[in-house]
């Protein structure tokens, strides 16, 4: 801060208050719909302070679900979820730190094709290519399994670049002492790099995990089997129930439940997060 | 560049392996499949592909709906994009006055990263629901008759603030983190030579945050164009008569649901296209940042 201004200090403090309200306003109105009983819903304006069926509405929701109404318990869903992202994370790390490993202490023929295979993915994302993946993911009877849920998304060039960058600002001294005491390039990998990258790791976790929770079109094309419904896709045909009755206490219960988690990844690990984020986008 | 490397030559194809194996089978090869099936046309059952070299493509130029969904996109991508980083800038601006509470105000501005644009598209649905919302109830004591199903602007207004409210908290960190790096003594210099605030923005900060303001344009444009499916998915489905049918979406409608396969195919080509060109302009972009 350059001066003391406290009317320029004020104004700035309010316009913060109406951010942080505006930015919170939906998901108050949206828990606050979840502790309502089902007819707050059928006349006049939805409710803006929490009523008191908030536990009967989780517990049917977690528990038969909206089973009349073809949507399936949310925690086979929410398992789903989790299962997706933990898979996409990990696998999106492991497989792009190797890419970067090879990429930065190898010298082979094709490298830099290899590379660029990598950089290509930044410009294919999932939408714009649909239907030919689909049809791909169907010959490889991937659907309606985790495998087609997680390993059609698992290529990385972000993670890819963020290691390699890593990597190039790792003196080159720690590698020819670690050659000199007769590691190979995998002890070098396992004990040197990876040690080294951990903070890199966790913030690109955090990333990739909310990434994946988040899924929509992809978990919705490759599931027909409500057993392998994700949360964030369900929620979708859940609403689309409701246009016929009116159960907003239980959709946005719903809403809630799948917001929980990334939202508590992000706060409790904020540091890293904010971090990572600005790192890996440069 | 190392100058120390390992000698192995087979070792490094199988680190690769995985990651050039996913990148082929669900990458290269479907985006080849479209490139491919943009120069075929189906017949009404099935039966019979015939080559028809880029009477795809020029059919889409001659497509109403096709010209309609580029002019929505436009409309749509500037406004997630304006609306999203001024919001954001505004809010970077006040944390960055801040000594003592930033950390605090951070936390409760970031956490909308994590709620999925599905999600989003659907508590703002909620909020703008015709019967039972809170916003159209409000905006008719102001005498406005607000149904997002029947008037078309008002169902863009509705996706657009559904979009560029998730955005917001990323805009805003990078902003945070742009306006961290500008030096303080170039505002104390400013200040002392008797600039206001205001003056110092429009002189200092402003100018110095280009880099910044460059690179979130880039990416809420990428944004808006792609990630943005399940907002619209979510809320409106490209209606109502088409006001809302962004492009992503009408290659998944033509594609998914309407199996035109052909025009759908060359819809994704002309995307991807978009696509490289943004990255080529991003890329370009954090080559010369590096100066700054």
């Amino acid at each position: 801060m350059v001066e003391r201004r406290p009317l320029l200090q004020a104004a700035a403090h309010l316009v913060l208050i109406l951010g942080v309200l505006i930015v919170a306003f939906p998901v108050w109105l949206a828990i606050v719909a979840s502790t309502h009983p089902q007819e707050a819903f059928q006349t006049g304006l939805i409710p803006v302070w929490p009523g008191s069926h908030a536990v009967e509405n989780y517990s049917a929701m977690l528990g038969q679900g909206l089973s009349n109404l073809g949507a399936p318990p949310l925690g086979g869903m929410l398992w789903n979820s989790l299962v997706m992202a933990l898979v996409i994370a990990c696998g999106k790390i492991a497989i792009s730190i190797t890419s970067a490993f090879a990429i930065v202490y190898f010298r082979f023929r094709f490298r830099m094709l290899a590379f660029w295979c990598i950089f290509i993915t930044l410009m294919l994302p999932v939408e714009v290519r649909i239907l030919p993946t689909f049809k791909v993911a169907a010959d490889l009877r991937m659907l309606n399994s985790y495998a087609g849920l997680t390993i059609p998304l698992i290529a990385s060039a972000t993670a890819t670049f963020l290691f390699r960058q890593v990597f190039l600002t790792i003196p080159d001294e720690l590698m020819e002492a670690a050659r000199i005491d007769g590691a190979g390039p995998m002890r070098f990998f396992t004990d040197i790099l990876i040690p080294l990258s951990r903070t890199n790791i966790a913030a690109l976790f955090v990333i990739l995990f909310i990434y994946g929770w988040n899924q929509y079109l992809w978990p919705l094309l490759i599931t027909t089997d409500e057993g392998y419904y994700t949360i964030v896709a369900g929620i979708k045909r859940m609403a689309e129930a409701v246009d016929a009755i009116p159960v907003w206490n239980y959709v946005m219960a719903a809403a809630v439940l799948a917001m929980l988690p990334p939202v508590a990844v992000v706060i409790l690990m904020q540091r890293v997060f904010v971090k990572g984020l600005i790192e890996t986008e440069k | 560049m190392k100058r120390a490397v390992f000698r192995n030559r087979l070792l490094p194809w199988v680190l690769l392996a995985p990651q050039l194996a996913v990148t082929f089978v669900f990458f290269l090869w479907p985006a080849a499949q479209a490139g491919w099936q943009s120069f075929l046309r189906e017949d009404a059952f099935g039966l019979k592909t015939t080559f028809v070299g880029l009477a795809n493509y020029s059919r889409l130029l001659d497509d109403g709906e096709y010209l309609n969904a580029v002019g929505v996109t436009a409309v749509f991508s500037v406004s997630v994009a304006v609306l999203g980083m001024s919001v954001a800038l505004l809010l970077a601006l006040a944390v960055d006055r801040m000594v003592t509470t930033a950390r605090g105000y951070t936390t409760l501005l970031v956490w909308p990263y994590a709620v999925a644009p599905a999600i989003a598209g659907l508590l703002w649905w909620f909020i703008f629901n015709p019967t039972i919302g809170l916003m159209p109830h409000v905006l008719g004591l102001m005498g406005i008759d607000w149904d997002h199903s029947l008037n078309g602007n008002q169902a863009m207004i509705l996706v657009v603030i559904a979009a560029a409210w998730k955005q917001i908290s990323y805009n805003f960190l990078f902003f945070v983190a742009g306006l961290q790096s500008i030096p303080a003594s170039l505002r104390e210099a400013a200040a002392i030579d008797g600039a206001g605030p205001f003056r110092r923005f429009l002189t200092i900060t402003f100018p110095l945050l280009a880099p910044t303001s460059f690179f979130l344009l880039v990416v809420n444009t990428v944004y808006a164009l792609f990630d943005t499916f399940p907002v619209i998915d979510a809320t409106t489905e490209g209606g109502p008569a088409q006001a809302t049918n962004i492009l992503v979406y009408k290659v998944y409608v033509d594609g998914f649901l309407g199996l035109n396969l052909g025009s759908s195919a060359a819809q994704s080509v002309v995307l991807m296209a978009v696509v490289v060109a943004l990255t080529v302009v991003q890329f370009r972009y954090v080559e010369r940042r590096v100066e700054y």
